[in-house]
């Protein structure tokens, strides 16, 4: 069965994702225009519900619907009926009846969008769930990453950091490798473990930062995930700098035209050098740009085209 | 339903029995809730007649693992509804996990428990008592006076025992009063926040991992702690290659361990696990290819001494949930049959003799039931069943009041047709192609 909506990056197709930036491309000059706002979506209605704190994905959803002219909702999970013990369902088929045209949802718990997809005829748009994926994220990398290369087949992207807990190391890896990109992941083992080596025959694992830079076109740095782990996986801050951290030297093993880009939010002395993170090849307000031509070229293909995704079946059973 | 002191005859079966040897074409006449006669072409006038053309007619299956939630979840199952999805998965006896609210660690719940079966189940129900009070893992559950009042072995099922002086302790202490000791083998800190095995299935869906460590390493305690203490010690849904090793290696020195293996995990891996859908999440996990090699090598070889459930009832709301948030388990009583037809028995890895030790005969020896055999004078527990019956599984028509399976919809050949239990037929399939002539 195929559904209207963008859940995840592994189940779409190559020309999918293609009609993805394509579309962004035609997003992109806009961003620079004093008018800003178009009719494309005059008279939809988008509901965004955060189940996770969330600054520059909630933001960059609503400026891309507001620009296209859409009707924008916003909840966050604090002050909803999620607090009164509703359950997730629940929920979202109470917002489906209120007949919006599409739902952007982000939450903690992995899959809870398809979840839901199997029972919500509303199209849904997954803003990051759990440490699965983060779909909108790895097009506006892909965007940004074009911006700057010719093509992402045979490039060499180090993606370094805690791997295991990231949406946005997945959909990378599912994104880059549909393209053939060659990507070394790079973090201390307990948050890289060696099952990611069966994404793909051009993913590579190394515990060694300096090795994932050694010609690297594309250098994507990661946040440590505190809120999923605590603090149990690295012993400490300046530890776990000091040898995943990325800094100042290490770029001279890169290529003389490496980029260097973060998901955001940073924390420049944890995994990232204040120093880095403000060189001119670093890209991270580019991707950030980047963001709102992407969630525009989503939304438009979503509500005025037909693009959709394969949904498991719905088991039926009686309760 | 027939009165028990009524008489039966079941005609034209083949009688497999291990517990005598006993392969042949006979019939077998039930008198007073005992088996009164097997033979060829027994005459008994004015009997009720069972006609078992083309089926296997076998002592009662039994399971060791159940839950069947009463008291305290009735809203998931109780003990009329869970021994009548007993009943029509061909068991005549099960074993209730203590897992209840409040939990069964003291002679009043086990009365409760022994009472409420006698009036409303079908099939028998054997209590298991818990290990620690409220199987919180502080001190010991009053043991003596659960077996007293009817508990056939101790658990602490789905809360398993960490501390290992109290496990080393309880052991001990059942040993005298010739309990085993059913153990969940899970090291909490190991497994913590796990949702399913931990490898590429679990990564790719973003899934915290279970590993394989977490069951073997306290199978192989408890191993080491029944062979100080000369407990025995069964282990609860062996799920793992390396846990499976640890036993065959135990049973080569001679150490008193048995272990269990459930039909979901000798027919589903991990990579089975579908899009986040709650039914397939369960402990222990759905494991890797390997692991399900290796236990459908052990089923053959004889290191798995029994087929269990792991009958784990949730209402549906309770799955139709976030992955994370759901409870682990699934129903199990009503397809346990059919999925050993289907991975054991017509892929030819082992003979319906075997089948049955796995079902009823090992199962008996295990929690020393006085079960598991046709013998002349013993309770006439008896399941029969057709090795081609073609059917398919639609849980809406399960007996259960749940309906957490992955097998829903799914097609078998091979099913029960009749389950006879203290000599009264409590559960017949609706139309049986064999013995459809009465």
């Amino acid at each position: 069965m195929h559904k209207r909506g963008l859940l995840g990056i592994e189940s779409l197709a190559i020309e999918q994702i293609q009609q993805v930036l394509d579309r962004a491309r035609f997003y992109q000059p806009l961003q620079a225009r004093t008018g800003k706002k178009l009719d494309t979506l005059l008279g939809k209605t988008i509901i965004h519900i955060f189940y996770e704190s969330s600054t520059r994905t909630r933001t960059s959803f609503e400026i891309a619907a507001k620009r296209l002219g859409a009707d924008t909702v916003t909840i966050t999970a604090k002050g909803s009926s999620v607090d009164k013990g509703e359950s997730l369902l629940d929920t979202l088929n109470t917002l489906a009846a209120m007949r919006p045209d599409a739902i952007v949802m982000r939450h903690s718990a992995s899959g809870a969008p398809h979840f839901l997809a199997r029972y919500l005829e509303t199209p849904i748009i997954n803003a990051g769930d759990g440490s699965h994926e983060h779909p909108t994220q790895a097009l506006l990398d892909a965007l940004t990453i074009l911006d700057h290369k010719p093509t992402l087949a045979g490039l060499r992207v180090a993606i370094i950091g805690d791997i295991v807990h990231s949406r946005v190391a997945r959909s990378n890896l599912h994104l880059l490798t549909k393209f053939g990109a060659q990507v070394v992941l790079c973090g201390p083992p307990p948050m890289l473990p060696q099952a990611f080596e069966c994404f793909s025959p051009n993913v590579s694992r190394t515990f060694h930062i300096e090795e994932a830079i050694t010609g690297a076109d594309v250098i994507m740095m990661l946040r440590v995930q505190l809120e999923r782990h605590g603090a149990s996986f690295v012993a400490s801050p300046n530890e776990y700098f000091r040898f995943y951290g990325l800094q100042l030297e290490h770029l001279q093993a890169a290529r003389p035209d490496a980029i260097v880009m973060h998901p955001g939010p940073i924390n420049r002395g944890r995994e990232i050098g204040s120093e880095v993170a403000d060189l001119p090849r670093s890209v991270i307000l580019n991707q950030v740009e980047n963001g709102i031509a992407v969630r525009m070229a989503v939304l438009d293909l979503l509500l005025t085209r037909n693009f959709s995704q394969p949904i498991e079946e719905l088991q039926k059973t009686g309760t | 339903m027939s009165d028990s002191t009524q008489a039966l005859l079941i005609q034209n079966g083949r009688i497999i029995d291990p517990s005598q040897k006993m392969d042949l074409q006979a019939d077998v006449l039930i008198r007073e809730g005992q088996i009164a006669a097997v033979g060829a072409n027994l005459a008994s006038p004015q009997t009720q007649r069972l006609d078992a053309s083309g089926c296997i007619v076998a002592p009662g299956f039994i399971d060791l693992h159940a839950h069947l939630r009463e008291p305290g979840r009735e809203h998931a199952e109780t003990i009329e509804s869970g021994g009548r999805a007993a009943a029509a998965g061909g068991f005549t006896s099960v074993l209730a996990m203590p897992n209840t609210r409040p939990v069964n660690d003291n002679a009043a719940v086990t009365h409760f428990i022994i009472q409420k079966a006698r009036q409303q189940s079908p099939v028998n129900v054997f209590p298991v008592g818990a290990i620690s009070e409220a199987s919180r893992g502080d001190r010991l559950a009053a043991i003596g006076e659960m077996r007293e009042a009817g508990i056939v072995a101790i658990s602490d099922d789905g809360m398993p025992v960490m501390n290992s002086s109290l496990m080393r302790r309880a052991m001990s202490y059942a040993s005298g009063f010739g309990l085993t000791v059913i153990d969940h083998c899970e090291d909490l800190d190991l497994s913590a926040g796990g949702l399913m095995h931990e490898g590429y299935t679990a990564v790719r869906y973003g899934l915290a991992g279970i590993s394989a460590a977490s069951e073997a390493v306290m199978v192989a305690r408890n191993i080491l702690l029944g062979a100080e203490t000369g407990a025995r010690f069964h282990v609860a849904h062996l799920s793992t290659a390396a846990s499976l090793e640890i036993v065959r290696e135990a049973k080569r020195r001679g150490l008193p361990v048995t272990c269990e293996v459930t039909p979901h995990h000798f027919t589903l891996i991990d990579e089975d696990v579908k899009d986040y859908d709650a039914n397939y999440k369960m402990k222990p996990p759905l494991r890797s290819r390997q692991d399900r090699e290796a236990l459908l090598e052990g089923l053959a070889d004889g290191t798995v001494d029994a087929i269990a459930t792991d009958h784990a009832p949730h209402a549906g709301s309770e799955k139709m949930q976030e992955f994370e948030l759901a409870p682990f388990g699934i129903i199990g009583f009503e397809t346990a049959l059919a999925l050993a037809f289907e991975q054991l028995v017509h892929s030819g890895r082992i003979s319906l003799t075997r089948l049955v030790e796995l079902f009823s005969v090992n199962p008996a020896r295990i929690a020393g039931l006085d079960r598991g055999t046709l013998k002349v004078g013993a309770a006439a527990d008896i399941t029969i069943f057709n090795p081609e019956r073609r059917w398919n599984y639609d849980v809406n028509q399960s007996q259960s009041r749940s309906r957490n399976t992955p097998f829903h919809g799914r097609s078998f050949r091979g099913g029960p047709v009749a389950t006879i239990a203290a000599g009264k037929i409590v559960w017949q399939v609706e139309s049986n192609p064999s013995a459809a002539h009465e």
